[in-house]
């Protein structure tokens, strides 16, 4: 039988209270959203926090709006929220199909986007998501509240520039125009871990791509994403040779590792083709259904 | 630390540790061993119940994270004298063979059924896809779902 150990409980009820509350506690609290990392880790021991905050009564958390041409989704928000709102899949396609390959239903109900990003898996795949896409954190703390985008946002595994006094709150997601987007993922199994994913944003001008972001995750890559890959296609005819390039730079620059879920080799391997398969994609939607 | 909450329509105050898990305060506390404890990992889903409108897995879920919430656990599934369709269902379809996973399945079909009364099979198959049947009962699993999607299933 697996069980936490003995812990101190707090409910917050407002961002401001929880910040009371962090300042309170400094390192010694985790702050416990969906819990669907932190409660196993605390069972396993891996985590041992004395005091847990949990904010999953400040319901001002949870939202997915658009504000102007941004796309702002609360930290509280819960997976299958994202994965069910409308101006998220239209904006960013990426959003719905890394969602529905995250874990299952019912964890989806529980599990939320800010507690994915805090968690810092090096296997996340919103992070890879959200580097994607050229996200702005917003991070709340006692001297008000600052903005790191999703590139700087991880400091490396299981850490994130989220001080102990501080919360994230907010992602936001630029919307800009002739953008298209996707996410590929291989797994052992449904609803498990990725072995490899890649997620593309592109923004055409005609045929031309003006921007690309490139996010991996789970591959070994520099801040979830391929700047080098983005680089070389900034200013090119988005050819189906040029996205394939992309892939092979992506994955000339990833580290990824051997273990339990598949070999360096053939992670490597995803890196380039999931990359490809996610740009071509993301080309696809951007020229839409008429092209 | 004083919780108090709703399970199946009935209001508990309990004081518990900040530890316990919800699933074992509804089978050790509360008695309603419906809800069953398998893996712990959150991967089965044998311990699936409703919170407040959406199932969770009770594995992952402090009882302390429910106070104030609304549970309903699958002894709050029918209304004590007549079953609900789901219930029905795999009783009619041969939907439980062990039984262990079935508290959860038929919570989760009950889920699905609210918010889509006339899913496919394969809508069936990816609402439980989080949950695992150790004797692989699926077939008949989702034979039970769809036989509750048309006999008053939305109920």
């Amino acid at each position: 039988m697996q069980v936490p150990a003995q812990v101190e409980y707090e409910k917050a009820t407002s961002v401001e209270h929880a910040l009371t509350l962090l300042a309170r506690y400094g390192s010694a609290a985790r702050v416990l959203a969906g819990g669907h990392s932190l409660i196993p880790m605390m069972k396993l021991r891996l985590a041992q926090p004395e005091v847990l905050i949990d904010i999953n009564g400040i319901t001002d958390l949870c939202y997915v709006n658009l504000t102007g041409a941004q796309l702002r989704i609360g930290t509280l928000t819960r997976h299958a929220q994202l994965l069910e709102s409308q101006i998220a899949g239209e904006h960013f396609a990426i959003l719905h199909d890394a969602e529905r390959v995250i874990a299952d239903p019912i964890v989806r109900n529980w599990g939320t986007v800010g507690g994915s990003l805090c968690q810092a898996d090096p296997s996340e795949d919103l992070s890879a998501a959200f580097a994607a896409m050229k996200g702005t954190m917003v991070i709340h703390g006692p001297d008000g509240s600052r903005e790191v985008s999703a590139r700087e946002f991880h400091t490396g595994p299981y850490e994130t520039v989220v001080g102990p006094a501080e919360l994230l709150t907010e992602i936001k997601l630029p919307i800009r125009p002739g953008g298209g987007s996707g996410y590929q993922k291989v797994s052992r199994r449904t609803g498990d871990w990725p072995v490899g994913a890649a997620g593309a944003a592109v923004w055409l001008t005609g045929d031309t791509i003006a921007d690309a972001g490139i996010g991996l995750t789970a591959v070994g890559a520099r801040n979830f994403a391929a700047a080098e890959a983005e680089e070389y296609l900034r200013g090119r005819t988005a050819t189906q040779e040029a996205l394939a390039r992309a892939g092979e730079i992506a994955a000339e620059n990833c580290h990824p590792v051997t273990d339990q879920r598949g070999p360096a080799d053939y992670k490597s391997h995803l890196a380039r083709e999931l990359t490809t398969r996610a740009l071509r994609l993301a080309v696809a939607r951007a020229r839409g259904p008429a092209a | 630390m004083k919780i108090t909450m709703t399970v199946n329509g009935a209001e508990y105050v309990r004081d518990v540790e900040p530890r316990l898990l919800l699933i074992h305060l509804l089978r050790d506390e509360l008695g309603l061993t419906g809800s069953h404890w398998g893996c712990d990992t959150s991967n089965c889903g044998a311990c699936v119940v409703w919170l407040d409108e959406t199932p969770v897995k009770s594995c992952t879920v402090l009882a302390v994270m429910a106070d104030g919430r609304r549970v309903l656990t699958v002894e709050g599934l029918g209304n004590g004298t007549s079953l609900d369709p789901v219930q029905l269902g795999f009783a009619q379809c041969h939907g439980l063979q062990c039984g262990f996973c079935t508290p959860g399945m038929m919570l989760t079909a009950r889920w699905l059924l609210n918010r889509h009364p006339d899913p496919s099979a394969t809508e069936v198959r990816e609402a439980i896809s989080g949950q695992i049947c150790r004797c692989t009962g699926y077939e008949n699993i989702v034979r039970a779902v769809l036989w509750a999607a048309k006999n008053g299933g939305s109920e």
